[in-house]
């Protein structure tokens, strides 16, 4: 369980969050979205503290934290219960799809080199990359590369999956692979958090969506709730034509 | 060329060239080798801002870039026993280069960690690793690799800079070509002659460069087609 309350965060005078409360379940899938600027992707980054919050609590699992107290351990242990996928996938550029599963789990989470290995092979096998197991990311296109991603946060085991928008930097054709496998991803009940623009995959996998605008929580319910019958206006007016579409989706 | 003149040249070649092998190529190795050790330290030391140390560092690269090689030495060699350090030739140098090297190689290694995505540190940390372990692991085999050619730079400067340590005397290339200079009154072939040497050394180096770079560019090499 994941819960995030009261979260503030502001850069440089500019409030991006103003008091975001978020609560995802156990084996729930959490679509966030919202227009841009609306603070959706800086929401994610507090939560594994990429982006340090100037006020809020953070609950991940049994621990507590305040993250106007929190230590630099604190901050190592909630990175090592939490993945991410980023949008511009963030594999590491000197090791091979293999090594950049392995080497977080050798490293963070002290496997043994066999033990990461076999891991990384079969997280790499559920993304159907076991042959590109040697290549490096500049081998890769972006599709095999974000699916990389996905089997290194998987192989870690966490708490939760982070996603942040890990389809925007992708080509049309290789958006659809990589929505099937975080779709079996959220089928699996593994629990995530996604910040995405696929509305449609949002409706389709999400057991809650989140709408967010202002660096606030505006709506927030089921996909039929949120993106059906929207009650506020920003939503409304961001769904705008979206709504129309939804008709023959549903 | 008169024979007299092809006699010297051929007679003063391994007066020369063992000089290099006992004096330059060691001297060059092990300051290099410490220097950029040095590099390294005060480089991440100062990106990752720690307090008084990267203070401190920023003195010394100041420091040393900022005066000439030839005074440092004497400082050391010849200055610092008027306070009772009496270090030996060798190590003077020894210290006198590495520091150098240190200093201006730390500035490239700088740069080049800098230049390095910050979503490759992001990768990392946000998978569990400590802030250091992504530096060690990701960040600065990235940043080494691609500053392998400005390091080689540095590195060709330092052999040809080694002939400094004639005025500590230490008897490398230089010095004994000076002294076979002072018997045969053959200044112009003999002083060509040695540069001709340091020119074999720095080229030897340029092929180890176009090597390194082969090996490390290899693997992150374009796939032609997916």
């Amino acid at each position: 369980m994941i819960k995030l309350q009261g979260l503030y965060k502001s850069f440089g005078g500019k409030t991006i969050l103003n008091g975001i409360d978020l609560e995802v379940s156990k084996g729930e899938t959490v679509a966030v979205i919202g227009p841009s600027g609306a603070g959706k992707s800086t929401a994610l980054r507090c939560i594994n503290l990429l982006e340090k919050p100037d006020k809020g609590r953070l609950t991940i699992g049994e621990d507590s934290y305040d993250f106007e107290k929190i230590t630099p351990k604190d901050i190592l242990k909630i990175r090592q219960s939490t993945a991410m996928v980023f949008q511009n996938f963030s594999l590491y550029e000197n090791k091979t799809a293999l090594q950049n599963i392995t080497l977080p789990l050798i490293k963070a989470k002290k496997y043994s080199k066999e033990k990461a290995i076999e891991s990384a092979l079969e997280n790499l096998k559920a993304v159907g990359l076991l042959d590109r197991k040697d290549y490096y990311p500049s081998q890769l296109s972006g599709g095999q590369q974000q699916r990389v991603g996905i089997a290194r946060a998987l192989a870690l085991k966490p708490e939760v999956i982070l996603f942040d928008e890990p389809t925007s930097a992708l080509d049309p054709e290789k958006v659809k692979d990589v929505l099937e496998i975080i779709k079996r991803i959220s089928r699996e009940r593994i629990t995530s958090v996604i910040v995405t623009h696929e509305l449609e995959f949002a409706m389709d996998v999400a057991d809650k969506v989140v709408f967010l605008a202002d660096g606030l929580v505006v709506e927030e319910g089921s996909p039929r709730e949120v993106l059906k019958n929207p009650k506020d206006p920003r939503t409304l007016r961001f769904l705008g034509h979206f709504a129309d579409k939804l008709e023959y989706v549903i | 060329m008169s024979s007299r003149l092809l006699d010297i040249v051929i007679k003063s070649l391994p007066k020369i060239l063992i000089p290099g092998l006992k004096y330059t190529i060691p001297l060059t190795l092990v300051s290099f080798a410490l220097g950029l050790l040095i590099a390294i330290i005060v480089a991440v030391t100062r990106v990752m801002k720690i307090k008084v140390l990267s203070w401190f560092f920023r003195f010394y690269v100041w420091v040393f870039r900022g005066t000439p090689m030839l005074v440092q030495l004497f400082i050391i060699f010849y200055g610092l026993p008027k306070i009772g350090l009496n270090i030996p030739r060798i190590p003077s140098a020894i210290i006198a280069f590495s520091l150098n090297v240190g200093a201006y190689a730390s500035e490239t290694i700088r740069g080049s960690v800098l230049a390095v995505s910050k979503s490759q540190t992001e990768g990392a940390i946000a998978c569990g690793l400590t802030l250091w372990q992504s530096i060690v692991y990701i960040v600065l085999p990235q940043a080494i690799k691609n500053c392998v050619p400005a390091l080689f730079n540095t590195f060709i400067s330092l052999v040809k800079d080694t002939s400094l340590a004639a005025n500590i005397t230490i008897e490398e290339m230089f010095m004994a070509t000076q002294r076979i200079v002072a018997v045969t009154y053959e200044p112009l072939v003999l002083y060509i002659e040695v540069a001709f040497i340091y020119l074999l050394f720095s080229t030897a180096l340029s092929y180890l460069q176009k090597f390194a770079e082969g090996r490390l560019t290899y693997r992150t090499r374009k796939a032609d087609a997916q």
